[in-house]
């Protein structure tokens, strides 16, 4: 830069005043910019930036409890934590339960938060607000609160099984059934995701060209085809970004095993982050990180994944 | 639907009175209002058993069949939360962190985020790349670390052991750019030309007029902290510095976990204050969500 002035300082004798200013303004705002900055970039360097690659660095030791206080004395073992992983058939257990959690949670809340989110946009214009609230309450309420009154409705003799005896369904035990476990925790996280995805989808909704919709009514196109050639691909984006979240969210599917199930029945709701939780609790350190790891890539490559089968333009 | 339509727009706002032509569309459908209905109720469904629940005694709770009004309602197991398992304490707790939290996201988000958004400088795009790509990284994979780093520094079972792991989020930053960056740059040029410093540009001409921004940020964080669970779990070891999930995760298993009352008095507790705020500023919340999501 300082060279690029003095150029232009030599070039054009009458120039350089105002290239200068501007270049010593720039140093300027360089400086007060990283004033604003350096709160939050120390901040994040030590509590976000410095634990992810610490992380990746503590999957490749021995670290344990014991050098909680030290941790600088660890020995590297290479890929051996990741090796032991692939090893212990709980590990891959609770991988397999976080994918049926994921290939069933993610797209039925996505089903139903956009059937929602279309009656809402086009069908309804008394209330709006009422239903709107009704259905994103659950969204902002605490996990560990939710999933204490969803065990009761889960119980034998609970708010579900009643509910199913008016049809003369006699429902199972919910929670503590090998088979029913999981699909009862995947009921509690639907309900819980829909409302986000509702707000996502309305917001979307609204960037669907109007004239196109009215376009393919007068040419005699019905809900359906206009559904498949107008709202969707102008939906896309928003699919796309909506998978993404709603994929990196049920990934980290924790506080409901943890809360409902404790993991159980016989390991049936053991999911890949309260298996990383259970290695913490026993103070295999390194043991952990390597599994949140493997959790990590596993959300990139569903990311990945996600852009190359929704983000392509038609 | 059969009748004359009209062939373009314009010549639709010729034929068709406005009214008529609102109606068009968004003509109400009975049906429609019948199946989201029976939604919402589902939805609410767990709320309404909750705070009824939580009126009842245990035995009531546990007979079959379930009955749905609470026949003889009850206080006793409020008072009994807050006095014998002095949830009291731990409402401070989740109050104190909630705003320390919550203060901390405004105060750096703003500022970072003003510098992303309004000032040129060396490193730019480096920050925020940086603060995209941890976006993305789940917090299972900085927890073992943190809990090694808040070990060390001897924070563990602290307030700030609680706080300062989340006094900043990419998502306020982000949040924070995108919504400043919508601001025109001639308001900072006039200031910046009437001899302001940056510091009195960002505080008296940008922050007033970033309100909506605040406000969305404020609801999220709150709510993000209020109903946070893992961390606290892990760094509150004793009773004075457990949060209201923490108390009412390790209250509801082992022996408690018979006493259904109290279970659900505690996720009244727990649940209520925030869906009130909630309730308030949906739409403030609402727009934010879809700010944030769509950007």
């Amino acid at each position: 830069m300082t060279t690029a002035t003095a150029a232009a300082a030599t070039a054009a004798p009458l120039a350089p005043a105002p290239k200068r200013r501007r270049a010593r303004g720039r140093q300027r705002t360089t400086l007060a910019a990283w004033g604003f900055a350096a709160p939050f970039v120390i901040l994040f360097l030590v509590f976000l930036a410095g634990p992810i690659v610490a992380s990746f660095f503590m999957s490749f030791t021995d670290m344990t409890t014991r050098d909680l206080r030290s941790p600088l004395n660890v020995e590297v073992v290479g890929f051996a934590n990741y090796i032991a992983l692939f090893q212990d058939p709980r590990f891959l257990h609770s991988l397999v339960n976080t994918g049926v959690f994921v290939i069933i949670g993610v797209p039925l809340t996505m089903a139903l938060a956009l059937l929602i989110a279309l009656g809402l946009d086009k069908g309804i214009t008394k209330f709006r607000t009422v239903f709107r609230v009704g259905y994103y309450a659950p969204v902002v309420t605490s996990i560990v609160a939710i999933a204490i009154v969803w065990r009761f409705i889960l119980q034998p003799d609970g708010l579900l099984n009643a509910f199913l005896a008016v049809f003369g369904i006699s429902g199972p035990n919910w929670l503590q059934s090998t088979t029913w476990a999981l699909p009862s925790l995947i009921l509690m996280a639907v309900w819980r995701n829909i409302g986000t995805l509702m707000v996502i989808f309305l917001a979307g909704l609204q960037g669907v060209p109007r004239e196109q919709h009215e376009a393919a009514m007068v040419d005699g196109a019905n809900v359906f085809q206009r559904f498949g050639h107008v709202t969707m691909p102008a939906l896309r984006p928003t699919i796309l970004f909506a998978a993404v979240i709603t994929g990196i969210g049920f990934l980290q599917f924790f506080e409901e095993p943890f809360v409902m199930t404790q993991g159980g029945p016989l390991d049936a709701t053991l999911s890949a982050a309260m298996y990383t939780y259970d290695q913490f609790g026993f103070g295999n350190y390194a043991f952990a990180s390597a599994a949140s790891y493997v959790l990590f890539l596993a959300i990139v490559v569903l990311s990945l994944i996600q852009f190359r089968f929704l983000g392509r333009k038609d | 639907m059969t009748a004359v339509q009209p062939v373009t727009d314009a010549t639709a706002s010729v034929i068709v009175p406005p009214a008529q032509r609102r109606r068009r569309g968004t003509r109400p459908r009975w049906w429609l209002y019948v199946v989201l209905t029976l939604g919402v109720i589902a939805m609410i469904m767990p709320f309404v058993w909750m705070i009824l629940g939580s009126f009842k005694t245990t035995t009531e709770i546990r007979q079959y069949p379930t009955e749905f009004l609470p026949r003889d309602a009850t206080l006793d197991n409020y008072t009994e939360l807050f006095g014998r398992l002095d949830f009291a304490t731990y409402f401070t707790n989740s109050v104190v962190v909630a705003v320390a939290v919550t203060l901390g996201n405004i105060v750096f988000s703003s500022m970072v985020g003003y510098a992303l958004a309004k000032l040129d400088f060396a490193g730019k795009k480096l920050l925020f790349g940086l603060v995209l790509v941890t976006l993305m990284v789940p917090g299972v994979v900085t927890f073992v670390p943190l809990f090694v780093l808040t070990a060390n520094l001897g924070l563990v079972n602290t307030y700030p052991g609680l706080i300062l792991p989340f006094l900043i989020t990419p998502l306020g930053v982000f949040l924070m750019r995108q919504f400043m960056l919508s601001l025109p740059d001639d308001i900072i040029e006039a200031a910046r030309i009437d001899g302001a410093s940056e510091w009195r540009i960002f505080l008296r001409v940008i922050m007033p007029l970033c309100g909506p921004a605040v406000a969305t940020l404020t609801i999220l964080t709150f709510l993000g902290s209020w109903n946070n669970f893992l961390w606290p779990l892990v760094v509150a070891t004793t009773e004075d510095k457990y949060t209201l999930p923490v108390a009412l995760a390790l209250y509801s298993v082992g022996q408690n976990a018979a006493e259904y009352g109290l279970m659900m008095a505690g996720a009244v507790v727990v649940i209520v204050p925030v869906l009130i705020v909630f309730v308030l500023l949906q739409r403030f919340f609402v727009q934010g969500i879809a700010l944030t999501g769509i950007k």
